[in-house]
């Protein structure tokens, strides 16, 4: 059973496995406590290019295991390997390596190395799989590394503070890269790209982190998309970045005094599709970031559903769905080229004559009382009192302090639905 | 004082007005509930009414109580009972038959409705909580005012003066010394001046129930602290029951001086 | 017995009670008497201890009382507007007062003799002045203290409960009672009062039976005795 399950998962990639089927005469060595050969550093020695690793059910108390040949490495029923604080779990140096449905416990806290439990540096086409992580400092570390895949892995960490923590999934100067299907939680960053290109984010769920649920800094043309970002300290962050796509993502439950959905700082050129922003205490906050599309998103019960801070230019808001957010728009300075359009507003109070689905009057995100929270934070203590709602009626009646031309010329009547 | 209570209390409860306040919630409760099938929003909505309409309601009543049953109060000052059990007995079963109409009206809807099976039993607990609590201030802070005042007119107009003050002009002035004063150290102040208005302050015990009261620590260290920990909810609550208690003090020491 | 000495009350800057001191210690008829505000429904009230005199005591049976409650157990007070809750029914205004003094009580003759009983579950709001003043008469009599006050007690009665009324009075004047009415209504006066209290300007003006106050004013008649003590004053 475990050898058909072994072939599926193998050929289910097609690109390692053309690569396999090139070393002819590959062979399967058996690694298990009661084998000859009890030790996987012992096997990986011995064992030529292109050889397949079988490693039994077992606890195997190893660390740094050194792979510098291509080699495919299946764990059957779960084989625990136990770094015993001592360092990494594996250092990859060899291009076309598979980890396959191992355990990975005990990877040191280091203060002067980043211990990981599968750590790669300038290796291509790998192909990590169905592993576990409990107690790992790092999970996974991968440094200039290019086209791999890294999917249904579990990291459960356990970490109390951001310096003595590492990150689920941590990418550096790295390219082409799938990350997919995994579950990351309570570790410092859940996900974290730095100089990352051309890779994809799919289907993970990272939950409970410290700090950010994914973390992007300097990584262009990147795409993520049907993730859940739930629970994390302060949500996720994408910053001086280009070209980044955002779509079908869950951003919920980031609550906290410095807790975002989304944080995006110096970004440009990037879409905002379908996505969720649910219960966070400011759903999307932009700083310095321009010609973003934000189309088809909900907004669902957020402190402020989304603040603008300055400097964004040419940001486009199309169609999305503003559902009962304490706060629906924060917004500094002038319009400059940015677009509230055809969106719904769950507080917009006009009426629609003609039945087009359009509001008849324009709707004015920005509220009064958002406004002055912005310059005296302090007064957000005066929150659904009944004087701002007053204030906040008479300024739109007659704006006086909000810009006059921030408004959504077409609110839209009935909650938008899409996703189906 | 049970005896008066007990009078005032069914009197009350037989009562038109008290009908129309209970018929009021019922119908609120089941526009809420039935209209719009999303609870959250039923609780803020409900928040941004209970907030408003039990202070007024409690002062108006409050005032009203006291100068129709003048006569009635004289009768019984003229039996062998202490002038503290009448007031204290007539305060009381207005206060809790104006509660009971709240709870009792807007509980219905809510058990109908299956908040039971809700997460929002503990948000909808806590404000019928606060209502409660506003309803007992006000209708205390109106005795205070209609026992200074034989005028009934001028009584009238205290109270919703009163009402006016603490519901809207206090954080008028609150807002804007908040915004003129934008450079110095806020947090605190603004916490003090919450404090200073039973309305503020049942708000804010609302707010610290929602998930909102992530958004209030927002702000600054001062506030995460205070609306952070259960600290901030046990030290409201009791600054909430000396509002009741120091009216209800004071009510007791005019209604000892005063000539009927 | 009732006792009271150098009496003073003033309200914001009107004296009303200057000095008053009186003493009562026999059974019998007393009427207060005086213009409209002489003082008497505040002396009335200062001794219920409805109003808190500014100067001066109050004894009943020898013991002030001055802010104290439980001598009104010997107080039987009517008055002067009978208004009651307007949703209580007549009988449950009468057991919720019993229920409040916790006396032994004679209603049931009260209801009897003012005719009452149709009315016992209606609620008092609906009834007319007449009979809210009948039930405020059956609240009065119904228990059996040695003091019983009364405020303008005719006011709405018809002749037929009148003549009742003056009855009561008469047969618990034989049981041994003191009754301080205060009224305008001088034929009353003439015919029941054992004593009159002339109250005038927050002062005594007269204290005697009714013939010694037709005696010093000349007058044969009560009501042009008092016009005279009037006109006499405002000269």
């Amino acid at each position: 059973m475990s050898l058909t399950h072994m072939f599926t998962s193998v050929a289910s990639s097609l690109s390692f496995f053309i690569f396999v089927s090139s070393a002819v005469f590959a062979k399967e060595i058996k690694v298990c406590p009661n084998c000859e050969k009890a030790s996987i550093t012992q096997a990986i020695k011995t064992a030529q290019p292109g050889d397949t690793l079988l490693v039994g059910k077992g606890i195997y108390q190893e660390h740094d295991i050194r792979i510098d040949k291509p080699l495919t490495l299946i764990g059957q029923d779960l084989p625990l390997i136990d770094a015993r604080g001592k360092g990494y779990g594996f250092k990859i140096y060899a291009d076309s390596v598979a980890l396959i449905g191992f355990k990975f416990v005990n990877v040191g806290v280091s203060y002067t190395s980043d211990f990981a439990a599968i750590y790669t540096s300038r290796i291509h086409h790998f192909r990590f799989e169905n592993n576990r992580f409990e107690n790992v400092f790092f999970g996974f570390l991968i440094e200039k590394s290019h086209n791999g895949i890294i999917k249904n892995n579990t990291i459960m960490g356990n970490a109390v503070k951001e310096y003595s923590s590492g990150n689920g999934i941590h990418l550096w100067h790295s390219s082409k890269i799938q990350i997919q299907d995994n579950h990351i939680e309570k570790m410092r960053d859940g996900i974290y790209f730095e100089f990352v290109k051309h890779s994809i984010i799919q289907r993970n769920k990272s939950r409970n982190n410290l700090r950010y649920g994914l973390h992007f800094m300097f990584s262009n043309d990147d795409r993520y998309e049907n993730n859940i970002f739930e629970k994390n300290g302060a949500g996720v962050a994408v910053m001086f970045s280009k070209n980044i796509s955002m779509r079908k993502n869950i951003f919920r439950l980031n609550w906290g005094t410095a807790s975002y959905g989304l944080l995006l700082k110096e970004i440009n050129d990037a879409e905002i599709i379908d996505n969720t922003f649910e219960q966070n205490t400011i759903g999307v906050n932009v700083e310095g970031s321009n010609r973003i599309n934000y189309e088809n998103n909900n907004f669902i019960n957020n402190g402020w559903a989304i603040r603008f801070l300055g400097a964004c230019y040419g940001n486009k808001l199309l169609r999305n769905n503003f559902l009962h957010n304490a706060l629906d728009v924060s917004y500094k300075g002038m319009m400059n080229g940015n677009l509230f359009d055809k969106n719904y507003w769950s507080s917009y109070a006009g009426y629609d004559l003609d039945k087009d689905n359009i509001g008849d009057v324009p709707y004015r995100p920005v509220k009064l009382f958002s406004y002055i929270v912005n310059r005296t934070p302090e007064t957000i203590i005066l929150l659904r009192s009944l004087f701002v709602d007053i204030i906040n009626f008479s300024e739109k009646v007659s704006p006086i302090f909000t810009p006059d031309n921030l408004q959504d010329f077409h609110p839209i009547m009935t909650p938008i639905k899409y996703h189906d | 004082m049970f005896k008066i209570l007990k009078y005032s209390f069914f009197d009350l409860m037989r009562s038109r007005w008290s009908y129309v306040y209970f018929l009021f919630y019922l119908i609120l409760g089941f526009i809420l509930f039935f209209l719009n099938n999303d609870v959250t929003k039923a609780v803020i909505t409900l928040l941004n009414i209970i907030i408003v309409l039990t202070p007024l309601i409690g002062t108006i009543f409050g005032v009203m109580y006291y100068y129709s049953s003048r006569e009635f109060t004289e009768l019984l000052l003229a039996q062998p009972l202490k002038r503290s059990t009448i007031f204290l007995g007539q305060y009381l079963g207005l206060s809790l038959s104006l509660a009971l109409s709240l709870i009792v009206g807007l509980g219905i809807p809510f058990i109908l409705y299956g908040i039971f099976q809700s997460s929002a039993i503990l948000d909808f607990a806590t404000l019928l909580l606060i209502g409660g609590y506003l309803t007992f201030i006000f209708v205390a802070l109106a005795f205070n005012i209609a026992l200074s005042f034989n005028d009934k007119i001028k009584g009238f107009g205290f109270s919703i003066l009163l009402w006016l003050f603490l519901a809207v002009i206090y954080d008028g002035i609150f807002l804007l010394s908040m915004v003129f004063f934008h450079d110095y150290p806020l947090d605190k102040f603004a916490l003090g001046a919450t404090m200073f208005n039973p309305i503020d302050l049942s708000r804010i015990l609302i707010l610290l129930k929602l998930d909102i009261s992530a958004l209030l620590g927002y702000t600054g260290a001062v506030f995460q602290k205070f609306f952070g920990t259960s600290m901030g909810m046990i030290l409201s609550l009791c600054i909430l029951s000396f509002w009741v208690i120091l009216p209800t003090f004071f009510l007791v020491k005019k209604a000892q001086i005063k000539d009927f | 017995m009732i006792n009271l000495t150098n009496l003073h009350k003033s309200y914001t800057k009107i004296k009303v009670l200057k000095g008053i001191d009186l003493f009562f210690d026999h059974e019998g008829i007393i009427a207060i008497l005086g213009p409209n505000g002489s003082g008497k429904t505040t002396l009335i009230k200062s001794i219920l201890g409805m109003v808190i005199p500014d100067r001066g005591d109050i004894q009943l049976n020898g013991d002030s009382v001055l802010h104290k409650w439980d001598y009104r157990n010997n107080i039987s007070y009517m008055p002067q507007i009978a208004s009651f809750p307007q949703n209580l029914k007549v009988e449950e205004l009468i057991k919720m007062i019993k229920n409040l003094r916790r006396q032994e009580t004679k209603e049931a003759e009260l209801i009897q003799l003012f005719q009452l009983k149709p009315f016992l579950d209606k609620k008092l709001g609906i009834l007319s002045g007449g009979t809210r003043q009948k039930v405020n008469i059956v609240l009065t009599f119904m228990f059996d203290s040695p003091f019983v006050i009364l405020d303008e007690p005719t006011t709405g009665l018809d002749p037929v409960a009148l003549i009742s009324l003056k009855q009561i009075l008469r047969e618990e004047k034989k049981n041994g009672k003191t009754i301080l009415i205060t009224t305008h209504i001088m034929n009353l006066v003439e015919e029941i009062a054992d004593q009159v209290v002339f109250l005038l300007d927050g002062n005594i003006y007269f204290n005697g039976t009714v013939n010694e106050l037709k005696e010093q004013t000349q007058h044969d008649n009560l009501e042009h005795a008092i016009a005279e003590i009037l006109k006499e004053s405002y000269v």
